[in-house]
């Protein structure tokens, strides 16, 4: 396959950006995205040019290190991660645009890789329980209803890519935020610091910058990892319960 | 609690699910109010000056239609106020567009902001001309809203205001309406269907209910 490519450039936190055009060629379509992405940066090493920056980890659309909006999709045309996207889903002679992840809580640090460090700070204040680690205990000794056990399931599939930022006209990371409180907030195990976390969540995912919901829905269509909607929906739900209990007190 | 509300997105969305709602019941007894057109002037000015005397003697003359005024104005205000808010948020969060774009949103989502502004402009008019009669085409009669209603639709001018506005309204509930139960938490995968159905039906009957007013004056049903 011959492809055109048209990258976002970008040197620099700092720096100013711009599309860069780039022509590869002998494409195989079984290639995943970013090995197609190699196979460029291999030529731009051989020029003497300063390879495309992109993020990756496991490869396996498990880590949710990758990150790039291909042709305006959160990671590209299929309900996947970047990784786990091949060429098969482009046609021969394609221009493709490749571009950061675009908030002003995910600045691009350099080309195609943003700092997401913001979703980690929303993480450490409350998507954890606080109870003493040591071996694992007994996975009976606490009952968790089935209907509950699938819906905590379904919400801690969340990798964390930040998809869902990245796709979302507002910049807004609720469904990324509510996947995580409704994972910990339905269980036993999440119970006492219910309220505490959503609150506490909701707060810093505010402080970070990201913006509010219209329920546009742009966010649970572009999640690789198919979470719902709905999913923000459960956790105003919680919010509202947290906030009305916070004001009894 | 006040303050962790208004200071959070959550808790401002909260306050424009209320607010919408407080507005949109007032606006099913409004258009039903409206339909009571076509029954001829005497039964529409009665109506007119029954919601003057409504509450009596529990309450005096206008007391009720002027707490109504002030619960509306309290709603438009906070919903306006969180609306704008937010929205310089949301473009704060979002200051870099793609250079690849994409429409997916409908365009009742797309268009709640600018549509939210024209009915803001035109709740103004509306009472600039029916309620207080300072824009009012011809002589302000107050007392008699069948000839004032009649006076508005025979101009050009006042047709098209009030069918753009109607036509915003309706784009406006449609999104805004699922919108709220979302935010209030009362949105379900099971109930979301019905929910949609709510919010289409409610937009659909609220436009046609306040077009046919103007319609009607517009053909000579009622004149």
């Amino acid at each position: 396959m011959k492809l055109t490519l048209r990258v976002w450039r970008q040197r620099a936190a700092d720096a100013d950006g711009a599309m860069s055009t780039y022509d590869v060629d002998g494409i195989s379509p079984d290639m995943s995205f970013l090995e197609m992405l190699d196979t460029l940066n291999e030529e731009l090493i051989l020029r003497g040019e300063d390879p495309v920056a992109f993020d990756h980890d496991c490869r396996e659309g498990i880590c949710g290190a990758c990150s790039l909006v291909i042709n305006g999709d959160a990671h590209g045309p299929e309900r996947t991660t970047t990784c786990q996207l091949h060429m098969r889903s482009f046609a021969d002679g394609d221009t493709i645009d490749v571009e950061p992840w675009r908030a002003s809580a995910f600045p691009v640090i350099k080309d195609l890789v943003v700092d997401r460090s913001a979703f980690d700070r929303i993480i450490q204040a409350g998507g954890y329980i606080t109870a003493p680690t040591g071996a694992a205990p007994e996975a009976h000794a606490t009952a968790v209803p089935k209907p509950d056990a699938d819906f905590a399931f379904e919400h801690a599939e969340c990798i964390g890519c930040g998809a869902c930022v990245a796709a979302c006209p507002n910049g807004a990371a609720m469904l990324f935020t509510s996947a995580k409180i409704n994972h910990l907030n339905v269980l036993p195990q999440g119970a006492p610091e219910r309220e505490t976390r959503v609150l506490d969540m909701v707060e810093r995912m505010d402080d970070e910058g990201f913006g509010g919901c219209t329920l546009a829905g742009e966010c649970a269509t572009a999640c690789p990892k198919g979470i719902p909607l709905v999913s923000i929906t459960s956790m105003n739900k919680e919010w509202l319960r947290a906030a009305r209990k916070a004001g009894k007190r | 609690m006040p303050r962790t509300v208004w200071d959070s997105t959550l808790g401002k969305k909260t306050v424009m699910a209320v607010s919408g709602l407080i507005m949109l019941a007032y606006l099913v007894v409004h258009m039903l109010g409206n339909l009571k057109i076509f029954f001829g002037s005497d039964e529409f000015n009665g109506y007119a000056h029954w919601l003057r005397t409504l509450g009596e003697p529990f309450l005096h003359y206008e007391w009720a239609l002027w707490i109504t005024r002030v619960a509306l104005v309290v709603a438009v205000v906070a919903h306006a106020t969180a609306a704008y808010q937010l929205s310089r948020r949301d473009l704060r969060a979002r200051p870099a567009k793609y250079v690849h774009k994409k429409r997916r949103a409908s365009y009742a989502t797309r268009t709640m902001r600018w549509g939210g502004v024209i009915l803001g402009l035109f709740i103004v008019w509306h009472i600039l001309d029916l309620t207080t009669g300072t824009l009012h085409p011809g002589g302000f009669q107050s007392g008699h809203p069948y000839q004032n209603v009649i006076d508005t639709f025979s101009t050009w001018y006042g047709n098209v205001v009030y069918l753009v506005a109607v036509l915003a309204l309706g784009l406006h509930i449609r999104h805004g309406f699922w919108s709220a139960a979302q935010t209030l938490g009362a949105g379900s995968r099971t109930r979301d269907r019905a929910l949609k159905t709510t919010a289409n039906l409610l937009a659909l009957v609220l436009t046609v209910g306040f077009v046919s007013v103007p319609v009607a004056v517009m053909t000579g049903v009622v004149s």
